[in-house]
């Protein structure tokens, strides 16, 4: 065989691995919008379900997961940025600020689901928050953080250094520097990802399980110590835990749809976000 | 310049400035306790794990909970041990790697070396779309997608098995396999590259004896991340691999991990009872699985760059 | 040599560490006030450190350490509890590449003046103006203050840069290179300003062209390895150097 045609198989194949993968999202989206988006009507957005959950539409389930994410969005994205401001701006290097970057890669490693135990344990059951959309909503948090404080550090680190000494060397304070001349800079690809991070919790089920999600709960949650349907979690019940699954089947498909929108909504406002910010940057 | 300076002198500037300096000096504590929180969570996680875990064994035995197969909490002669678990969790780790090592290497090689600029920059988010799918809805196609394929495929009375996990996790695994390792692979400085194609090799041979042998380690570190979504994955393989906590004995075997078994189970049980406890024990046995795990790639990926 | 000016900047004895490496030995120097002193030296020599230890800028590198010290109108700046923003306000810093902040025109110049609250709109009109006079932007860009500072040409974003430095009031302004990203138009533009400048400010400047030095400068010290190895008037410097290595690093022998 020449070096020529083994180039040309080599490149092929890494192509074909390639075009697979996109093959497998495109399965994954075909098969749930064509048959999720036949189920999806006025009716089924805005009512709740009804009949042993064979019938109606998933209200709750949209609301519950859309406070759920707020109390996670209120929680990680200050905490996020606010540990990052650290990291960027402040932090000498050594073994304190070593053990942090460690603590946080090791956070991202964590399985979802310990972090249910963990809310569980915590927010539940020690500070009585019981099972709760804030329980739930602070557990998401602590799973989001990890990623709302790298991509908070990224986009600081990104803001040019010639801004902090040109700022400084005016005489201005160091905070003053900050909130003026860096953080609005970095506020582009803070938002992109605060949403990403937001965009994965609002999916997650494992760590809502114990925390505060609710198997049949046909009304919106009327305070944040209530417990809540969502989503992700409602998808669950329907594709295992309903005992006539096969009926339900289609609101199933209809629950996915709206769920992936959801998601991949959140995924393009931020993939919209950095693009503009880069372009910016550019310039 | 003088009437500037005058006028300037004259102005009332705020009397801020002792003010200022404590104001700085809190503000800086105040970001570093936000920092501090990412350490105060970790050791949390895994002190609550044990405190919670750990009063497991004033009933069973460490050596039948970490020897036993049998899981069975909930009989009139309960049993607690996790074996068996433990294997099934390794055998769709295993299978997920299988499939989505090759795979992953191979579009990240071809995002790096081979893809043009443009068709990378709407290759990279695409990808990024499939890291955003909840696993959820990935596990809920195992069940209505996949399951019966494999069913009607090797004729079977349900696809809901090993393989079926096996594949889903690696859908799962492959974004975090791809990005980690293209970032290697084109970190591989310009010179190796240029150096072997000036010896008149062509780019698919430079590819496969320069660049990916020396983007090896960021490779590790991408497959063991990867292992590491995969071992602490919950929803997919609770949904689609057959909820039997058993041994599998073939590729086709029902069977529950780690992760399934304490989805499953906590929701019903009491708290402060054995069978509580020995669910969060699982859940300290797989923190430190997925610590230990996540480490070595940590190791690996910052061994030289410390300094960040 | 330099008894008869007034000394704004006085250098003890000053060293400089990254690590363990040394950066500056033993500094002794007098800047004089009202006039300009050229630091020149071969790439490497510590001439950009030593303007970062006047203003402290070097305090914001992790690892690094000063001994000896720097006495500013008397007071050392290097004292301990010296209020590092304070000493700042009083010493404007122009740096290497234009480096204006990605706001309008206007809002460069009165950032440092409303950082230290100033909150008057037309006290902060008035020294934007003023600012802008100074630094002989005016004429180019007062149809256009709220247009981004980011859109305006090299040479007139380092007139920026000093305008914004002037608007914080300081008495010394420090210079790193401040031409060396310039074509030669705007590089001619900036030293008339800097000779303006002087009336009313001391400067000092580092500069990597000893033509830039011989033309703008009062007084030239000559660095080499982190020492000062002669300093004096330029023109003493230039035409009767005392020390063999200045006499070579002029001739271009080397460096």
């Amino acid at each position: 065989m020449t070096d020529n045609l083994k180039q040309k198989l080599g490149f092929g194949i890494l192509r074909l691995s390639t075009w697979l993968i996109l093959f497998i999202l495109f399965i994954i989206l075909y098969d749930i919008i064509s048959k999720g988006i036949g189920v999806i009507s006025w009716e089924f957005l805005t009512t709740a379900p009804r009949s042993g959950m064979t019938e109606g539409g998933i209200w709750p389930a949209v609301i519950g997961t859309v406070l759920v994410t707020m109390i996670t969005a209120l929680f990680a994205v200050p905490i996020g940025v606010f540990a990052a401001i650290y990291l960027n701006e402040y932090a000498s290097q050594g073994k304190l600020t070593r053990t942090i970057r460690m603590a946080i890669r090791n956070l991202a490693g964590v399985p979802s689901i310990v972090y249910g135990l963990f809310g569980l344990a915590l927010f539940v059951k020690n500070l009585g928050l019981g099972t709760s959309v804030l329980s739930a909503g602070l557990t998401l948090g602590l799973l989001t953080l990890p990623v709302t404080i790298t991509a908070s550090e990224e986009a600081l680190k990104s803001v040019p250094n010639s801004y902090r000494h040109g700022s400084l060397a005016l005489g201005v304070s160091k905070w003053h520097t900050i909130r003026h001349n860096v953080l609005p800079n970095a506020i582009p690809g803070i938002l992109t990802g605060a949403i990403l991070g937001l965009s994965r919790a609002a999916g997650e089920t494992a760590p809502i399980l114990f925390t505060g999600a609710a198997f049949f709960l046909p009304r919106i949650p009327d305070s944040l110590g209530s417990q809540f349907m969502a989503l992700p979690y409602h998808l669950y019940i329907l594709s295992t835990q309903h005992h006539s699954i096969g009926v339900v089947r289609p609101i199933a498909y209809g629950t996915a749809f709206v769920l992936i929108v959801l998601v991949l909504i959140l995924n393009l406002v931020a993939i919209f976000i950095r693009y503009r910010f880069r372009k910016n940057l550019s310039k | 310049m003088t009437d500037l300076r005058l006028e300037q002198e004259e102005i009332e500037i705020s009397k801020k400035d002792k003010l200022t300096k404590y104001k700085e000096k809190g503000l800086k504590i105040f970001f570093l306790l936000n920092g501090i929180l990412a350490i105060i969570v970790l050791a949390g996680i895994f002190y609550l794990l044990l405190s919670e875990g750990l009063p497991t064994f004033e009933e069973v035995s460490i050596r039948e909970f970490f020897t036993s197969f049998r899981w069975n909490p909930t009989s009139r002669n309960p049993g607690y041990g996790i074996l068996s678990l433990v294997i099934s969790t390794l055998a769709v780790t295993i299978g997920a790697l299988l499939f989505s090592v090759p795979v992953g290497i191979a579009a990240a090689a071809y995002l790096a070396e081979v893809a043009r600029p443009k068709e990378r920059e709407i290759l990279k988010p695409v990808i990024e779309i499939l890291a955003s799918i909840p696993s959820v809805v990935i596990g809920f196609l195992g069940i209505v997608l996949l399951g019966p394929i494999i069913a009607r495929t090797f004729g079977l009375s349900n696809g809901l098995n090993v393989i079926n996990g096996s594949i889903l996790l690696g859908v799962m695994a492959l974004p975090t396999i791809i990005s980690i390792s293209e970032d290697a692979i084109s970190a591989v400085p310009k010179e190796y590259k240029e150096a072997s194609l000036a010896l008149g090799t062509n780019r698919w041979h430079t590819l496969v004896k320069v660049t990916i042998p020396a983007a090896l380690s960021g490779i590790t570190a991408a497959i063991m991340l990867g292992m590491g979504r995969a071992i602490g994955e919950t929803m997919a393989v609770l949904m689609a691999t057959g909820n039997a906590p058993a041994v599998p004995r073939s590729i086709f075997s029902s069977i529950r991990t780690m992760t399934a078994t304490i989805a499953i189970e906590l929701g019903e049980v009491p708290f402060n009872t054995t069978h509580y406890h020995s669910l969060f024990a699982i859940g300290a046995v797989l923190f430190v699985m997925t610590f230990l795990v996540n480490l070595v790639s940590d190791l690996v990926l910052h061994k030289y760059g410390e300094g960040e | 040599m330099l008894q008869n000016s007034k000394e704004k900047i006085v250098i003890k004895d000053l060293n400089f560490f990254y690590n363990d490496f040394q950066a500056l030995k033993n500094i002794d120097l007098k800047v004089p006030a009202e006039k300009i002193t050229a630091l020149i030296g071969p790439s490497g020599c510590g001439k950009s450190t030593f303007l970062r230890t006047l203003n402290r800028m070097n305090d914001l590198i992790d690892c690094t350490k000063v001994k000896g010290e720097v006495l500013i109108d008397g007071h050392n700046i290097y004292q301990k509890g010296l209020d590092v923003v304070e000493l700042r306000k009083q010493i404007g810093m122009v740096f290497q590449d234009p480096n204006p902040f990605p706001k309008s025109i206007y809002d460069n110049v009165a950032y440092g003046p409303k950082a230290h609250g100033i909150k008057n709109k037309e006290v902060l009109d008035q020294i934007v103006e003023d600012s802008l006079k100074a630094a002989a932007l005016w004429d180019e860009v007062k149809d256009r203050l709220d247009k981004s500072a980011m859109d305006i040409s090299g040479g007139q974003q380092q007139r920026l840069c000093i305008a914004r430095a002037l608007a914080v009031n300081p008495d010394i302004l420090l210079m790193d290179e401040p031409t060396s990203a310039l074509d030669p138009i705007a590089t001619a533009k900036i030293e008339e300003l800097i000779k303006d400048l002087k009336e009313d400010y001391t400067i000092v400047i580092v500069t990597h062209s000893m033509q830039q030095a011989a033309r703008v400068s009062d007084y030239t010290a000559f660095f080499l390895l982190g020492e000062v190895i002669e300093h004096g008037p330029t023109e003493k410097i230039f035409e009767r150097p005392a020390d063999e290595r200045t006499e070579d690093y002029i001739t271009g022998r080397f460096g």
